[in-house]
C-alpha cells in the first residue's frame, strides 16, 4: 500500500501483538499484525465465534461547532445533516470530478460534533479536503488520529463477550450507532459497526495508551467464548466475502461512487457539494463499469489484477481475489464492461496464462443470518 | 521452527531426502510459516524433467504466489495427490505428509544445505 520507506509507526498494542506471536507488515505506513496463527483459523473465528482487532492506523477527524453539519454536507457525497445524534453513516469523500478520495464512516456525536473515520492510507488527503472544504463555516477540523487507538470487536458472541465489560445496553445499540460508554472502566465511543459482514462492535478508545488493557479485557472475557486475536489478512477474506469494497481496489480516484455500484451515498436532495455536477453527470449516463462477483470451480486462488474473459475476449479485471474459507472456493469481485450481458458465455480468468473457469454470482458472497 | 537434521536444504527454502536414488521434495516449515495458510498446490506432472535452475510448480497461500524448485536434477516419479484436496497438509506437517513430490535423481547434488547451515540461513532471514 505505502510505498514510504520511512520506518512504520506503531500502534499502542504493537507490545500486545508481538507477545503473542504476530506476523507483523507494514500497511499503510503502519505495523500492523497480519495474522496471529493461521488466517483461515482466525477468519472461522469471526464467523463462528469472535475475532479482536486492533484498527489503530484506522484515522479520526473531528469536526465541531455550529456549522460542523453543514460544512459535512458540502464537503461529502452525504446527507449528514440528517444524520440524527448517536447515529453512524457510511459514505464517501469524492473529488471535484466526482472520484472516490475515500469511503468514510462518519458518527454523529453531538449536534454539533462529528468523528470522520478515514482509511489510513488516505488521512492526510481526508484531513486537508475537509479543511479546506470547511472554510467559510463555522467549525473546527482537527485530525486526531494520532490520539486514537481503534479495536473491533467481531462475530457472533460479540454481546456475550462485551455485555459483562460495559455499561452499555447492547441491546440498545443499534447497527450504525456509537455512543460514549466505557469499557473496562475506561470511557470510549462504542459504535456497533464493521467490515467483517457479522455482527460486532468498534471501540474508539483515546488517549490511544488505554488500548492494551480493554483488548486484555476483551481476551479474557472473550476466552471461554473462543474469541481470538485476528489480523488483516482475516478482515481481508471477511470482507470480500461480505462484498464490501476496498478503497485502493474496488474504490479509487477514477471511478465515481455509481462506477461503484454504490451511487445510493451520493444525496443530491441536501443542495450544492463538492463535486456535484460531475456526480449529476455520472449518475445519469450508463456506467461504463459493474462490479461483479465471481466464484471459481477450482481450487486456484483468484487475484487482484488478473484479466476476465467471456468466451476469450477480455471484459473486465479483478479487483480483489482470495480464497474463500467461508465458501472453500477462490472468490473475487471484479469490474467488467457496463454493457456486458453477463448472464450468458463461458466466463475465465487468466491467472499466469491459464483460463481458470469461473461462475458469475450475485454479491455478496456470504451474508450472516439475521 | 524445526528443522530436522536428517535432511538436506535449499536455500530457496526447500528440503530433500535421497533413498535409493529417489529424492523426496517439499518445502520447510519455516517457508510455510512465512507463507501462511497453504491453498493450492501446482506440482510437477510425473514423467517431468525438472532442474535446480526453473521452477518445477506452485504453492499458493492466502496472500501469496511462490514458486518451488526441484533441489535435484531428474525425472518426476510421483506426486502427492493429497495436496490436491488438502494443501493445507503442508503447513500442519512440512516434513511428512506435506511432501510435493518426487524425483529419480539423474546426478547427485553437491551443494544442499546442511541443517545447521539451513538453520544460519533462517536465523538471519528473521
Amino acid at each position: 500500500m505505502s510505498e514510504s520507506t520511512a520506518t512504520p509507526r506503531l500502534t499502542a498494542l504493537r507490545k500486545t501483538h508481538e507477545e503473542a506471536g504476530a506476523t507483523l507488515v507494514d500497511f499503510a505506513g503502519w505495523l500492523m499484525p497480519l495474522r496471529y496463527g493461521s488466517e483461515t483459523a482466525e477468519h472461522t473465528a469471526v464467523r463462528e465465534a469472535a475475532g479482536l482487532f486492533d484498527l489503530s492506523h484506522m484515522g479520526e477527524i473531528r469536526l465541531s461547532g455550529p456549522q460542523a453539519a453543514q460544512a459535512l454536507d458540502n464537503a461529502l457525497a452525504g446527507h449528514l445533516s440528517k444524520l440524527k445524534v448517536g447515529r453512524a453513516r457510511y459514505t464517501m469523500l469524492t473529488a471535484e470530478d466526482g472520484g472516490v478520495l475515500d469511503d468514510l464512516i462518519v458518527y454523529r456525536l453531538d449536534e454539533e460534533e462529528f468523528l470522520v473515520v478515514a482509511n489510513a492510507v488516505n488521512v492526510p488527503v481526508v484531513a486537508s479536503a475537509l479543511a479546506e472544504r470547511a472554510v467559510g463555516f463555522a467549525v473546527e477540523v482537527v485530525d486526531e488520529s494520532a490520539d486514537y487507538s481503534l479495536i473491533a470487536l467481531q462475530g457472533p458472541k460479540a454481546v456475550e463477550i462485551l455485555a459483562p465489560l460495559t455499561d452499555a445496553n447492547l441491546d440498545e445499540i443499534r447497527y450504525f450507532a456509537g455512543y460514549s460508554y466505557s469499557v473496562a472502566g475506561v470511557p470510549v465511543l462504542l459504535a456497533r459497526t464493521g467490515y467483517t459482514g457479522e455482527d460486532g462492535f468498534e471501540i474508539f478508545i483515546k488517549p490511544s495508551d488505554k488500548a492494551p488493557e480493554i483488548w486484555a479485557a476483551l481476551m479474557d472475557a472473550g476466552a471461554e467464548h473462543g474469541l481470538v486475536p485476528a489480523g488483516l489478512s482475516a478482515r481481508d477474506t471477511l470482507r470480500l466475502e461480505a462484498g464490501m469494497p476496498l478503497y485502493g481496489q474496488e474504490l479509487t480516484a477514477e471511478l465515481t461512487p455509481f462506477d461503484a455500484g454504490l451511487g445510493r451515498v451520493v444525496k443530491f436532495e441536501k443542495g450544492d457539494f463538492v463535486g456535484r455536477a460531475a456526480l449529476e453527470e455520472a449518475s445519469r449516463t450508463a456506467r461504463a463499469r459493474r462490479l461483479i462477483g465471481f466464484v471459481a470451480r477450482g481450487r486456484r486462488p483468484l487475484r487482484k489484477g488478473q484479466d476476465v474473459l467471456r468466451d476469450g475476449a477480455v471484459v473486465g479485471t479483478i479487483t480483489s481475489g482470495a480464497p474463500s474459507p467461508t465458501l472453500g472456493r477462490p472468490i473475487a469481485m471484479a469490474y467488467v464492461d457496463g454493457d456486458l450481458d453477463t448472464t450468458t458465455g463461458t466466463f475465465t480468468v487468466d491467472v499466469r496464462g491459464r483460463g481458470e473457469e469461473v461462475d458469475v454470482v450475485e454479491l455478496p458472497f456470504y451474508q450472516r443470518k439475521s | 521452527m524445526s528443522v530436522p537434521t536428517e535432511l538436506g536444504y535449499t536455500a530457496k527454502h526447500e528440503w530433500v531426502v535421497i533413498k535409493d536414488g529417489v529424492a523426496t521434495v517439499g518445502i520447510t516449515a519455516f517457508a510455510a510459516e512465512s507463507l501462511g495458510d497453504i491453498v493450492f498446490v501446482e506440482a510437477p506432472a510425473v514423467g517431468e524433467e525438472v532442474n535446480t535452475d526453473d521452477p518445477a510448480g506452485e504453492v499458493e497461500s492466502t496472500k501469496s504466489v511462490s514458486e518451488i524448485f526441484s533441489p535435484v536434477n531428474g525425472e518426476v516419479t510421483e506426486i502427492n495427490e493429497t495436496l490436491e484436496e488438502a494443501p493445507e497438509t503442508i503447513n500442519s506437517d512440512p516434513y511428512e505428509s506435506g511432501w510435493l513430490f518426487k524425483v529419480r535423481v539423474s546426478e547427485e547434488p553437491t551443494d544442499l544445505l546442511s541443517a545447521a547451515e539451513y538453520t544460519k540461513l533462517i536465523e538471519g532471514e528473521n
